[in-house]
């Protein structure tokens, strides 16, 4: 584990206690409501938010205790605000370079080619943010965080404040940024969609406390914590192009449980590729379904079987082949079905958002 | 009309100009903090801190000067305990002047300052700390540049405020001439003396010299405009 952090609060009628081990590699969502304490916690890493009852340790450096605490400059991290917050008397150029020049040169890994390059940033370079949209704003942003060649990547909802179109055209960005960065980033949202895409490891945040820390997969389909039984319940499939049937216009991508056919994604084949499916988009059948107009069909076992606060309900956590799936179907039909643990049974799968 | 200075007003000048560019040099400096800390600060205090600092706006000078004469002559609290420690008290002094206009132009440096300091606001400060800047670094490349017209500001009102000092400076300076008697009190002396003439001259040298000061500003404040920053 990376950093190992506990911080303690309690201000007014927020208290904030909790123990976190966040993994040196992939991005960790700390997800949440507001008010759950999410950027709190982002602030606190950083050096920010000062608290009185706080330990952290990065790479097993101190960063902070009851006697120590390493001002915010000091610290090898890279910093997103919700708002980019870039220096209004400033061209793009100088702020991406501002926290590049104050790093001693050796240390230098990342240049600026390179996150003009990754961002997209060519053409914006001399114009001064007011000049900017609020996307390409935030592109510089990020880009100016990751020129400081971080050790830590913070994010705190660097999306929350952009409008749809401007969140598609960051959203590719950030993908990019996760597959390509060897650095730890620890992202705040409140969006399920965005952790679902970005993370691999979360941590579930309700009133200033950790519900649960680990694996987006595990996470998302545990049944004893709210995410499996929110409305948008869902299970992430990872799995890899495998091939293109353009004719169609979809992509099959492969996995232990099986194939799912998407869309026609743009990607080589054999590149790692992410699904996530709802859990209201998954319906079961006993024995595999020849007539209908569903693509995906996937064998799978039935690991368990739990009530859902939506009367009338049930969640089937459904094993593909050591990936996990959700299925929310009707108390009737899991009655005349008669499923049980244990059993084999076909998820038809309605819908897959690619990620 | 051909103007012509006597060495006395020449020297009343020099005093004036002397006066202005010490008493804003030092308030700028100390100013500047504590606008910061006004700017920022959560104490509930602040309302009393707030009232003292706009206070010499509303007193009349003269008032001001009274308190400061009693202040710093020989028996007043400053002056006293720096005549019981071998000095010279400030009453009529040069220094006791600098005190006076630092004074009266408080004001005027403050309140642009907490201004602009409000404006820029802390989080493009917390910014340039994730990016590696120290304390003092952040102050210099990210507050001043921000908080240019501000300071900027704050300067020319605060010179400006003192060429036309009168009423504090006669209090606690007296009228000595190549000390204490700046231009604004060589006018007076000089139309009670029925020297137009001498009057003239001098006054005439303060308005073109106050107008070029404000044109120079308002011509170097278009120029500082920050793109995308209100003042």
């Amino acid at each position: 584990m990376s950093i190992q952090a506990r911080f303690r609060l309690e201000r007014g009628d927020f208290t904030l206690d909790v123990e976190l081990q966040i993994p040196g590699k992939g991005v960790t969502a700390l997800f949440g409501r507001s008010g759950s304490g999410k950027t709190t916690i982002l602030r606190c890493l950083a050096g920010l938010e000062r608290i009185e009852d706080a330990r952290l340790q990065f790479n097993g450096d101190l960063w902070q205790d009851a006697t120590f605490f390493l001002p915010v400059h000091q610290r090898p991290l890279g910093y997103v605000f919700q708002e980019a917050s870039l220096f209004p008397h400033l061209n793009a150029r100088n702020n991406l370079l501002y926290g590049f020049k104050r790093i001693p040169a050796g240390e230098r890994r990342v240049k600026l080619d390179d996150v003009v390059t990754l961002l997209g940033l060519e053409t914006l370079l001399d114009r001064y943010p007011d000049a900017l949209s609020g996307g390409q704003r935030q592109r510089v942003a990020i880009g100016r965080a990751l020129l400081t060649s971080p050790q830590l990547l913070l994010m705190d909802e660097p999306m929350a404040s952009l409008d749809v179109a401007s969140k598609g055209e960051i959203l590719p960005y950030l993908e990019r940024l996760r597959d390509e960065l060897s650095i730890p980033v620890v992202y705040v949202s409140h969006s399920i969609e965005e952790v679902a895409r970005l993370a691999d490891h979360m941590v579930l945040l309700e009133a200033g406390r950790a519900l649960a820390q680990g694996p987006l997969q595990t996470l998302l389909t545990r049944t004893d914590l709210p995410l499996a039984h929110s409305e948008q319940a869902s299970a992430v499939i990872e799995g890899t192009v495998a091939v293109h049937h353009a004719p169609d216009h979809l992509t099959e991508l492969a996995f232990a449980g099986g194939s799912l056919l998407i869309s026609h994604q743009e990607r080589a084949v054999g590149t790692p590729l992410r699904a996530r499916i709802l859990a209201r988009d998954v319906s079961v059948a006993l024995t595999r379904p020849d007539a209908s107009s569903v693509l995906n069909a996937l064998q799978v076992r039935i690991s368990d079987i739990s009530d859902d606060p939506q009367p009338g309900h049930v969640i089937l956590t459904l094993d593909a082949g050591g990936q996990t799936l959700l299925a929310r179907i009707s108390l009737r039909s899991c009655r005349q079905l008669a499923l049980a643990k244990g059993q084999t049974v076909w998820a038809m799968v309605k819908g897959v958002a690619v990620t | 009309m051909p103007i012509s200075l006597s060495p006395q007003d020449t020297m009343a000048l020099w005093v004036t100009f002397k006066l202005a560019v010490i008493s804003t040099t030092i308030l700028l400096v100390l100013c500047a903090p504590a606008a910061w800390w006004l700017a920022h600060t959560r104490w509930r205090g602040k309302v009393v801190v707030e009232a003292l600092v706009t206070l010499p706006l509303v007193l009349p000078p003269t008032v001001l000067g009274f308190y400061l004469l009693l202040l710093l002559g020989p028996r007043g609290w400053v002056g006293g305990t720096l005549e019981s420690m071998g000095f010279n008290h400030l009453a009529f002094s040069f220094t006791g002047l600098v005190i006076g206009s630092m004074i009266y132009s408080l004001p005027f440096v403050m309140q642009p300052l907490t201004n602009a300091f409000q404006a820029t606001g802390t989080r493009v400060l917390e910014v340039a700390a994730t990016l590696r800047a120290s304390p003092l670094d952040r102050f210099f490349t990210i507050v001043a540049p921000l908080a240019r017209r501000g300071f900027l500001t704050a300067a020319v009102l605060s010179f400006a405020h003192t060429l036309g000092e009168f009423g504090v400076i006669i209090m606690v300076g007296g009228n000595i001439p190549g000390q204490t008697q700046v231009a604004s009190i060589a006018i007076y002396d000089h139309v009670e003396a029925m020297d137009y003439q001498s009057a003239h001259a001098l006054a005439l040298i303060l308005v073109i010299l106050s107008f070029s000061l404000l044109l120079a500003v308002y011509g170097l404040n278009r120029k500082f405009k920050v793109v995308g920053v209100g003042s």
